[in-house]
């Protein structure tokens, strides 16, 4: 073994420097060098108890992977990573690190953890450049299952399923693979061309996608094991956009979130008129949030060319839930932080056109039920942001279709698949679920982590029977 | 990919396809619509269903020639695919036995949805009346083919081309006038459905209505089709399109409907 590398800090990322980034829709990090890899790698540990794989929804062999890379192995790191891992290239790239693997990563405890995220995107990376071949065919066992979805949680129960011999058959909505890969994360974080890579992947492995089929209207749950699916796995997501309730909400240019990013990733608005999906978006622009998505509708919007875009978010800095990465990425783009600012009203013009945002500000008091510290008002701090276009983004519920078209699946009030949490298998024999249809809006490696747990628990039932 | 089985000119601006969709055709009820994209890259085209065949295992639409993808559709031919056809969308239209009558109020292509509302509810044994719209004959679609199940059609065009000069609502408001009906469905232009409703709330006849906003998904997704129906916001791709028409805040929908006319003119010129 090499001598370790002692370094506090992690080799940097090279990026896009942020005055040119916030022009253009290409990819802000720009990844590793072979050289960057095995000098990062050269400062993991591989400690015997590996604290990071159990900060891990998907046990990546960590140290095992990065020890590969340390060799110079590139193709062999993929290749353990990919035994627990169906999307690599994803999760380098959008993983909330911090909290997971590299919070727990003992070199964090004295400086900075192993770059784990941006060491597993390194050798997805590489493998995708270098390698093309397909992979060995497995042998069927002559079971079906179908898959609600194909999002995050929807691919990797696909992926696990394939590799033990299950045939497997995905049915999408849109027209598109990837669900919010492909809607929702925009292309300057997670590339449209590598989720499509992701997902051939696992369609070479054997798994069907069909685009285009609205579980709940095209077919039901229930019709699907009519036909003769063994189990059903659903992970439809959380793709009903919550909105303000304040007045002025239906003037034009506001948007949800989901409209929003939709319209510039899945629709390619960012090339209209090349491509004919429209997005207007005004010089000064609000978006109401401060999670992941609230931060790559700003993004967005400044690349589209807004002059000002405001985050306006009713609670602090502290309590916002976006990725530190995603706060600071914004923050060096020009995007403008008001915190502790609640909208009480969408101002209009005589037109119908949004032209301002009426606004009240806040103090921090006593915590609420969710341990954060309610914001409170302060009396006559009311102002007027003029912005003409409003970008709401105060998080997605799960899509109703399902829950209303297939009786017998028990849900929560607020609409949240109730799974158990051993199995996912749902309050229905042989039917799962997991992925943001279960938690409500959460991240791609939980989602992910569900699909897997979910295609385990699937396997053993289906290999007694 | 899917397959154009029959295509019909109906006017100069308005066609008539017959798709092979059978996901679409098995489950598809009257008052519910498809998405459509042309080609790759091309924008999501909601259309309501016109009609279909489930032994076939096709989907008819009608629509206008307005923008764009319309235009790029219309350039299709019988054999030639589309890119993408996705559906059923939306709640089927709530269509039960009347004791009297029903009369249905078609504006232009409207009458395209409006045709398997109306066969379904004289399938079931409800009388029905048709009041038929258009800028001239040439524009008064499916008169033939409600003729085959209606009591009577009536037409009205703006020329006096063909049936009575003038609006589909000064025949409605005669017609109820004259005989006793249940409820009335109106499907047409945005105007014209507000219209309706101007003479048919004073008269308390329930009015059904169907809209057709701009929307991205279809699915409950994006949220871009925000309806106001009785002060309450709707999507009209999930809790519609069909609503009661005395409850719709038809001004919204109109400026909101017209959101995107800068971009689409653009586009236009943009992309020859």
């Amino acid at each position: 073994m090499a001598k370790k590398n002692m370094q506090v800090t992690k080799v940097p990322m090279p990026e896009q420097a942020p005055e040119i980034r916030n022009k253009n829709f290409d990819e802000v990090a720009l990844g590793y060098t072979q050289e960057m890899a095995i000098v990062e790698a050269g400062r993991c540990l591989n400690c015997k108890n590996s604290p990071c794989v159990k900060g891990c929804p998907v046990n990546v062999p960590i140290p095992a992977f990065i020890s590969k890379l340390a060799q110079g192995e590139f193709e062999d790191a993929y290749q353990t990573i990919v035994l627990e891992n169906a999307l690599p290239a994803i999760c380098g790239r959008v993983c909330p690190q911090e909290n997971q693997c590299e919070g727990k990563c003992v070199r964090g405890i004295k400086g900075e953890p192993v770059a784990i995220g941006r060491l597993e995107r390194f050798a997805a990376d590489y493998h995708m450049k270098h390698h093309k071949g397909a992979s060995d065919p497995v042998q069927k066992n002559g079971k079906k299952v179908a898959v609600v979805g194909s999002g995050p949680s929807g691919l990797t129960c696909a992926g696990e399923l394939v590799k033990k011999g299950y045939d497997v058959s995905v049915f999408e909505a849109l027209h598109k693979a990837g669900g919010v890969l492909s809607y929702g994360i925009p292309e300057f974080r997670l590339p449209k061309d590598l989720v499509a890579a992701e997902i051939k992947n696992i369609e070479d492995q054997g798994v069907s996608i069909d685009t285009n089929i609205i579980v709940g209207r095209s077919i039901t749950v229930d019709e699907l094991t009519e036909e003769g699916y063994d189990a059903v796995f659903i992970g439809s997501g959380a793709g009903l956009p919550g909105f303000l309730h304040i007045p002025g909400e239906n003037l034009l240019g506001v948007y949800s979130a989901n409209e929003f990013l939709t319209r510039v990733n899945l629709m390619k608005g960012f090339q209209f008129p090349k491509t004919p999906t429209p997005v207007k978006i005004g010089e000064n622009v609000a978006v109401v949030g401060a999670g992941n998505v609230a931060m790559d509708s700003a993004r967005t919007a400044k690349r589209l060319g807004a002059k000002n875009v405001y985050i306006v978010y009713r609670r602090s800095i502290e309590e916002a839930p976006a990725r530190a990465e995603e706060l600071h990425h914004a923050e060096e783009e020009g995007i403008i932080f008001k915190f502790l600012n609640n909208p009480s009203e969408i101002i209009g013009d005589d037109k119908g056109d949004v032209a301002g945002l009426k606004i009240v500000k806040q103090q921090l008091g006593e915590p609420d039920a969710s341990g954060r510290r309610r914001p409170v008002p302060i009396k006559g701090s009311d102002y007027e942001l003029a912005v003409q276009t409003v970008i709401i983004a105060i998080g997605q519920k799960p899509n109703p279709l399902i829950r209303r078209t297939t009786p017998g699946l028990s849900c929560e009030s607020w609409g949240g698949i109730i799974v158990d949490e051993d199995t996912m298998e749902t309050s229905k024999k042989n039917i799962y679920a997991g992925g943001d249809t279960v938690t409500g809006a959460a991240t791609v490696i939980l989602a992910m982590g569900a699909g897997k747990k979910a295609a385990a628990a699937i396997d053993q039932k289906l290999s007694l029977s | 990919m899917y397959k154009i089985i029959k295509k019909e000119k109906l006017n100069d601006t308005v066609d008539l396809l017959e798709i092979k969709a059978p996901f679409v055709a098995r489950k598809c009820e009257p008052g519910q619509f498809i998405m459509l994209r042309v080609d790759e890259d091309g924008e999501r085209i909601p259309l309501t269903i016109a009609d279909y065949d489930r032994d076939q295992g096709t989907v008819t639409i009608i629509y206008q020639i307005v923008g764009y993808s319309t235009t790029l559709l219309s350039q299709k031919k019988e054999g030639d695919c589309v890119q993408d056809f996705a559906g059923p969308m939306g709640s089927p239209a709530e269509l039960t036995k009347k004791e009297h009558k029903v009369i249905g109020v078609a504006g232009g292509v409207g009458a395209a949805p409006l045709y398997p509302q109306l066969k379904k509810l004289a399938a079931q044994g409800t009388k029905v009346d048709v009041i038929i719209g258009g800028k001239s004959a040439a524009y008064v679609l499916l008169a033939d083919a409600f003729a085959q199940f209606c009591d009577q059609v009536f037409i009205a065009t703006d020329d006096g081309s063909l049936g009575t000069k003038g609006f589909v609502t000064n025949v409605l408001a005669d017609q109820i006038a004259k005989e006793t009906y249940d409820e009335c469905i109106a499907i047409g232009p945005l105007i014209m459905m507000k219209n309706v409703v101007k003479i048919t709330k004073p008269a308390g006849l329930p009015t059904m209505v169907s809209l057709n906003p701009i929307m991205v998904d279809g699915t409950g997704m994006c949220g871009g089709c925000r309806v106001t129906i009785d002060g309450e916001t709707k999507f009209a791709c999930v809790d519609g399109p069909d609503f009661d028409g005395f409850k719709v805040n038809f001004d919204e929908c109109m400026k909101r409907q017209g959101f995107y006319r800068e971009e689409e003119h653009q586009c236009r010129i943009g992309r020859g």
